[in-house]
Formats: C-alpha cells, structure tokens, sequence
C-alpha cells in the first residue's frame, strides 16, 4: 500500500468507528414497522461511506463485506423489501463483523473467518429471500465481489443508458468539485452553469436515477435537488424514471424537473406527502460535516495557553489596580474589556474538551438490549439528558463504572416478567440513565424500578464475609455495605455480574475522578444509584487559606464548614492528639502549621480558623491561619517535573504568577504528613 | 543558537556553560539548559530536602528549584540580585537549580577535558565528567544529566527517598 496512504488510515479508522457507532444508534432506535426513510438513509449512508473509505484505502475485505451490506440495505431503503426484526438483528450482527475487520487493520487482532461468512451468508440470504433474485452465488469462504450495486439495476433494463440532469443548488466549490469527480465514475459528466451561476450537471450513464441521487446526497440535501431524466434511447418520447411514472401517470416533457423522493417510492401518495415534511428536520450527516478532527494534544496546549493568557491578565489588572482611575479612565476600561474577553476565551476553549454524555449513553441501548433476551427480561430502557457535557479526560473513565452498574440493574435489580406480574408491576421492567448538571458537578443517576436492595441478604452476606454488622444499622449503612470488596449478593453466579468484583472498583474509579457514589433503594419498588463527579479535572473549586506567609488550597468538596473554635471544644489527649469539638462531635485536629512546619501569625488556636472537612463519610478538622477567599483554579500537576509529595495533590497559579499548594485532604486526614 | 555554534566548532568540541558556585567554577553542558533567569522565591514545599528550594511558575509549567550550594555545602547560600536560576530541560522535565552566578559559555575540546582526582571538589566523583582547563581557569566539567537524576537529589518519583 502507498506510503502517503498510511497518514490518512487513522482517519478513516476513527470515521469509520464513528460510522459504525451511529449505525448502531440508528439500528437500535428504528421503528421496525413504520421506519422512516431518514432514518433508512441514514444507515444506507454510514454503510456506504464506510465502503467507500475502505476502498480508497484498498481494504477489500471490508470493502466487499460492506458491498453486501449495502445492496441490501439500498433495497430496503428503496422500499422493495420490508424491514424486519431479523433485518435488524443482522445488520447489528454485521457491525460488529465490520468493527472486527477493521481492528484486524488496525492493530492487527484476529479476525474470525467463519464469523464473516456466517454473517455474509445471513445478508445475502436476506437479500435473495425478499427479491427472489440471487445477487450472486457464491461460496461461503470467499465473500463476494460485486462492483456495482446489482439491486438498482432489478427494475430497469441493463444497458439501458440514461441522460440525467442535476440542477445543484449553492454548493461550495470543492464539493463541486468532488460531486463531478464521483459522478465521473458512474459515467461520462458535462457541466454547465446557470444564469444565477449555479452549476447543472449532464450525466449520461446505465445507473439509475436512484443511485444517481444517492451519491449526490453526500453532497447536498436531496430535497433541495433538482433531477430529471431521459432515456437516450428514446429521446424524443416519455420519461423512463420508474419513480416520475409512479408520481405523476401523465409524465409532461422530458427536461421537466421532478423532485426527487427516491426513499419513498412505492409507498402510498399520502405518505409520501407526510414523510416529505419530515425531512426538514437536519439530518445526521450535516452534523458531520460541521466537526473536525483535532489531536488532543493541540486542544490541552490550546488550554494551557489561555490559562498563561488569563494568569498575565490577572497580573496586568493588579498592576493596573494602583493607577489613578481618573488620569487613565480609558486605560481602565480596556482592562475591563481585557478580562471580560480573557474569561470568555477560557470558557469557549474549555468547552472544546466537553463530549456530550450521549458518548457513553450510546452505547448501552445495545447492551440493554442483548443482556435482557439473555436474561429472558423485558426492559424499557429511557436516557435522559445525553446532551449533558462532560471533559473527555472524564468521560472516557466513567464507561466502566457506569457499564458494571447498568448489568447490575439489569442482573439483580430488574425481576423475570412472571415474578414483576405478580408483584403488580408491568412486565417490562424501567431501566432510566439520567445525566444532568447540579452546581460544579455532574450527576449521573441509574435507576431501576426493580426488587431494590435486599437488606437481609446483604446482612447476612457481611456476616459471613466476617464484616461486623448489626441489625441496627440504618439502610444508608447497609447499602454502603456492597461497596465492600469481594461482595456480591446474587445466588447465582452469572457471566453477567455476581462475582464481587464490581461495586468496590465502582466506587474505587468514581473516587479516583473526584466524585462520590449514593444509593437509594426501596425494597419491591426499585432502586438508584447516584454518581456525583466534577464537571472538569482541569479546574477545581478551591477555598484559599492562609498560614503563616504561606497560601494553600482547600478543594470545596470537601468543606463541610469552617468556624472559629472556642478555647473550651479544644481537647487534648493523651497519646491521641488534639480533638475539637463541633456540635456535640469530637473531631481530630490537624494544626496545618505543624505538619508543614511553617511559622502561624497567631499563637493561640481560637484566634484562627478551624475548617470541617469530610472525607468518605468521616471527617476532621484542619486549622489554619485565615481564610482568604473562594476561587476556581486551573489544576497543575506537581509530577509532571517533580514528584509526588505527600500532602500535596497539585499546584495552581494564582493571580500574581505565584505558585499556590492544592492540599490532598485524605492523606492530611490519614495522617501521612 | 548553541546549537548552530556547536555545529561549527565541529563534533568533539562541546560546549559548556560556566557558573559559580561559592569559589569554584562548574560547567555543564549547555544543551542541557533551555535559559537562565533571576531568582524570584519559589513557593516552598513543606518536608522536602532543605536544598530542594520550592517550585515556580515557568510560563505556566510548575517547575521545582534545587539550591546546588545548599545541596553541595557550597559558600554562602544568599539570594542578591546577582543570583540566578538556571533552567534545564532534562529527559523532558524541566527543572531549575540555583548558582551565585553565570560567567560564561566556553568550548572545549576533548584535549582540554582531564579525569577527575578523587577529591577536588565536593561533588561525588561519580557526578563529574572531568575537569576542563582553559588557560588559567579551571571548569569542574559536571554530569548534570546523571546528578539531577540522582536519587539523593530526589527529584523525580522512583528515585527519590520519599520524603
């Protein structure tokens, strides 16, 4: 293979997994008795465009497989063949077919053989069932080859040539450009150019009208095609488009435009009319075409950069706070302006690492899906707020936790549809994945209406795990219990979930972003689990505290509150150190000087400030000097040119170009400095 | 710059630059330095090495600051307006290491580069690549790659003794 190809592979590998993605979406959310003809084109298309990147690149066993694919899907969206359950389930089939070949290209993993042919045989039985026309016969070990797409050709007469003319409406030059060089492929190509300078092309060729406008819709909405058609022939006489006879019986003179429809022939006129109206709505491709493609590595530079913009803004505005604002009002104002479009910029660039949770929600309608008939469950599966963003660096380490819990809901929460009849509940049961923004936080919820947590067994599962339990513990506290390692209540032990090795590493993951794991439960009615994570790892909500000259950040999460404490709350003990006690709660207390060995401005603890901070349910106080105040900061890390040090989770630099210590609270509490 | 110089003098010349620490003269490779800036007090990093100074704010990069006098016992460890911090970008980290002074880039060929006796200076042996003389001055030529690495200057994770 070419060399100068190589550079481009990355490219297509991630188009094509992007593709395939939203082939998945698109199979997954289609009405199989009343599909809608976007949505058929829009599987046509992913398909198509993958067969088209594959043979560019001189993938063959892609390309062929997906050759397959696409006749059969070019004859349903055509509407010569109902789609069916069966259709569905094949083409998912045939994704994951697809994604295999193309990791087998990609980093070289195995490709199972049978799997492709089993799956090619599937299609091309689906394809000659429906028609009754073989496609191509062919032994199961070599998939076929087929150039041309055999199914256009079903209706018409081969050979017939045909003049078509595209009347494009305002099209960018290059799509011009590479419209005329496709186009070149199907046959010979004239262009020409209206009065009002838009470019009409001539085509003469054997394909069909059909097909025609199906490569154009890669460049242009059909609905704002103009196509016509005649055959050559017959020149002189009657339009020979199957679809214009369909249309209108009385077809009127040879160069009349008629709109093209092609994903609606067939069906009844008063169809046509409501399905035309749909199509106003964007279709996917346009979202497409409207992104690009950028190294994560230039957006984080991109994001440092702003954060130096921001941090000499702050310092010019602290130099520019000394000034006498009447001598330099206009100066003044430019400084405002400054810092109100420096902060903009830091919004917009920051937002670039955003991913919407429709990332990671996509993907579970597929597993809902398969896990439930493994199961013999019924599951109505609803997401909510998949247009919640989130940082990718996040969204990325949130797949897993979030993967093991929906399997649990579906393993251990939702009932067998006999065992929820009886309980009055509705067969299927709900599975809801909910996404939503709360303060600096992203919460994400998943809930089941199944039997809820089941308290005895989970106290008796603990006894035997040697956990000292009591039948007074509050539900709170038995439900925190399956965060235990090594814990698993299911009776029995599925591939699905019940190893044990789950909740623990849930909570560990969330913990390690910075966010927290609740559960609600009702037993017989459901329950939910509720992950809390930051919006960003990048920025934090810091408190700056003072001690001595020095200024550390506290991460808010963990304030619980802060107060000055009386001389009578402070206890000493014997061995134990300093306890403080805050409503009726004695709480350790870490004198921050001490343990960073700096000199305190005051002497006596109740002139300073006591901060309560919690961390996973316990919680300790920490004294400082004073607090200074409440600030966002960009999050450094002190590893990337030194190391870790204990007590220090990162660094931040503040407004005058200093270098400010975030604290790591858990190992202040642990004692560890 | 330095690099299209060390072009020219050719390949067995190196370059070296010069700095003061206390009364001796040290020189180390100036590929290794990305630039040299005033001393600002760095933020302090509590329970570190008392030589490990703090970290500053390189243009965004958090960048620790190691005192070579301090670590080598070297002189009086004043900060005057004539201390400077030299940046070295090494293996991809960048840190910083305080001198009383920078007098000069010198090349050196490889005559000019002599072993060094077991005690001339109060860096390890194992830290020197050589002394270097040019005329009347005498350059302790130091590996600064292998020192800053070292595990007794603890600066970077695995090596160091942490803290």
């Amino acid at each position: 293979m070419d060399d100068d190809l190589s550079q481009f592979y990355q490219v297509f590998f991630d188009e094509a997994a992007e593709l395939l993605a939203e082939k998945e979406r698109l199979l997954l959310g289609i009405d199989i008795t009343n599909p809608s003809s976007e949505e058929l084109n829009a599987i046509f298309r992913t398909a198509h465009s993958i067969k088209g990147g594959a043979a560019t690149f001189g993938f063959d066993d892609i390309t062929k497989f997906t050759h397959v694919l696409e006749s059969l899907l070019d004859k349903i969206r055509r509407g010569e063949m109902p789609l069916t359950a069966e259709h569905v389930d094949t083409f998912l089939a045939a994704k994951d077919v697809l994604a295999m070949l193309l990791d087998g290209h990609r980093v070289g993993s195995a490709v199972d053989q049978e799997q492709v042919d089993e799956v090619s045989r599937r299609l091309h039985a689906l394809a000659d069932g429906a028609v009754g026309e073989r496609i191509l016969s062919v032994k199961p070990a070599t998939p076929p080859v087929v150039e041309v797409a055999p199914v256009a050709q079903a209706l018409v007469p081969a050979g017939v040539l045909r003049l078509i003319r595209i009347e494009m409406p305002e099209t960018p030059e290059k799509d011009l450009v590479s419209l005329a060089a496709e186009l070149g492929l199907l046959g010979e190509v004239d262009t020409a150019r209206l009065p009002d300078n838009r470019v009409v092309f001539t085509l003469q060729t054997d394909q069909t009208l059909a097909d025609v406008t199906a490569v154009c819709s890669f460049v242009v909405d059909e609905g704002k095609l103009k196509l016509s058609e005649s055959i050559v022939e017959k020149p002189s006489q009657a339009i020979g488009s199957d679809l214009g006879d369909r249309q209108e019986a009385a077809a009127p003179a040879v160069s009349q435009p008629i709109e093209e429809k092609p994903a609606v022939k067939g069906t009844a006129d008063g169809d046509i009319e409501k399905r035309s109206t749909k199509r106003d709505t964007p279709a996917p491709v346009s979202h497409e075409s409207s992104s690009i493609r950028v190294n994560i590595e230039k957006v984080d530079l991109l994001i440092n950069l702003v954060g130096e913009l921001v941090i000499t803004q702050a310092m010019i505005a602290q130099r520019g706070a000394d000034l006498d604002p009447v001598h330099h009002e206009a100066l003044m104002n430019n400084f405002a302006q400054l810092a109100r479009n420096t902060r903009d910029l830091q919004e917009s660039v920051m937002s670039i690492r955003m991913i919407q949770m429709d990332y990671v929600f996509s993907r579970f309608p597929r597993m809902v899906r398969e896990l439930a008939s493994k199961l013999g469950k019924k599951i109505d599966f609803i997401t909510q707020g998949a247009s919640t963003e989130l940082d990718k660096g996040l969204i990325e380490r949130i797949v897993d936790p979030l993967t093991h819990l929906v399997r649990n809901s579906i393993d251990h929460g939702i009932e067998l549809p006999e065992k929820r009849r009886e309980a009055g509940k509705p067969e299927a049961g709900r599975l809801i994945l909910a996404a939503s923004h709360q303060g600096g936080n992203i919460v994400i919820e998943v809930s089941d209406d199944g039997a809820g947590l089941n308290r005895e067994r989970i106290l008796k599962k603990a006894q035997q795990n040697g956990l000292s339990v009591s039948e007074s513990m509050t539900d709170e506290e038995v439900w925190q219990l399956i965060f235990m390692p090594g814990f698993s209540t299911a009776d029995v032990i599925t591939d699905v979930s019940g190893r044990g090795v789950g909740m623990d590493v849930v909570r560990r993951n969330i913990a390690d972003m910075g966010g927290s794991v609740e559960i609600r439960s009702v037993a017989g009615s459901g329950s939910t689990i509720r992950i809390a994570v930051p919006l960003t790892l990048a920025i934090l909500d810091g408190m700056s505290v003072k001690v001595g000259h020095e200024i550390y950040i506290v991460p808010l999460a963990y304030v619980v509150e802060s107060l000055q404490p009386m001389a009578g709350d402070l206890k000493e003990v014997a061995g134990q150190g300093r306890l403080i006690k805050v409503r009726d709660e004695y709480l350790p207390l870490v004198y921050l000087y001490e343990r960073f060995d700096i000199e305190p401005h005051f002497s006596s603890p109740t002139e300073s400030i006591v901060l309560v901070l919690g961390v996973d349910d316990k919680k300790f106080a920490l004294l400082v000097d004073t607090l200074v105040g409440q600030q966002q900061v960009v999050v450094k890390n002190l590893e990337t040119n030194f190391r870790k040090v204990p007590g220090i989770s990162g660094a931040t630099i503040l407004g005058d170009g200093g270098v400010s210590l975030i604290l790591d609270i858990s190992a202040l509490m642990k004692g560890a400095v | 710059m330095e690099d299209g110089l060390n072009n020219r003098v050719g390949i067995d010349t190196k370059e070296f630059l010069a700095f003061t620490l206390g009364a001796e003269e040290y020189g180390i490779d100036i590929l290794r330095v990305q630039e040299i800036r005033g001393y600002e007090p760095p933020t302090r990093i509590a329970n570190v090495q008392n030589f490990i100074k703090g970290v500053i704010n390189l243009r965004g990069l958090i960048v620790p600051v190691v005192d070579l006098r301090l670590k080598f016992n070297l002189g009086q460890a004043d900060y005057t307006e004539l201390t400077v911090v030299i940046i070295l970008n090494i293996m991809g980290r960048v840190m910083g290491v305080v001198v009383d002074s920078v007098s000069d880039v010198t090349t050196l060929t490889p005559e000019q580069i002599k072993p060094a006796p077991a005690v001339t200076s109060s860096l390890d042996t194992d830290y020197l690549l050589g002394l270097g003389t040019i005329d009347d001055r005498m350059l302790i030529l130091v590996d600064i790659d292998k020192l800053m690495t070292s595990p007794d200057m603890g600066l970077i994770d695995g090596v160091g003794f942490g803290a």
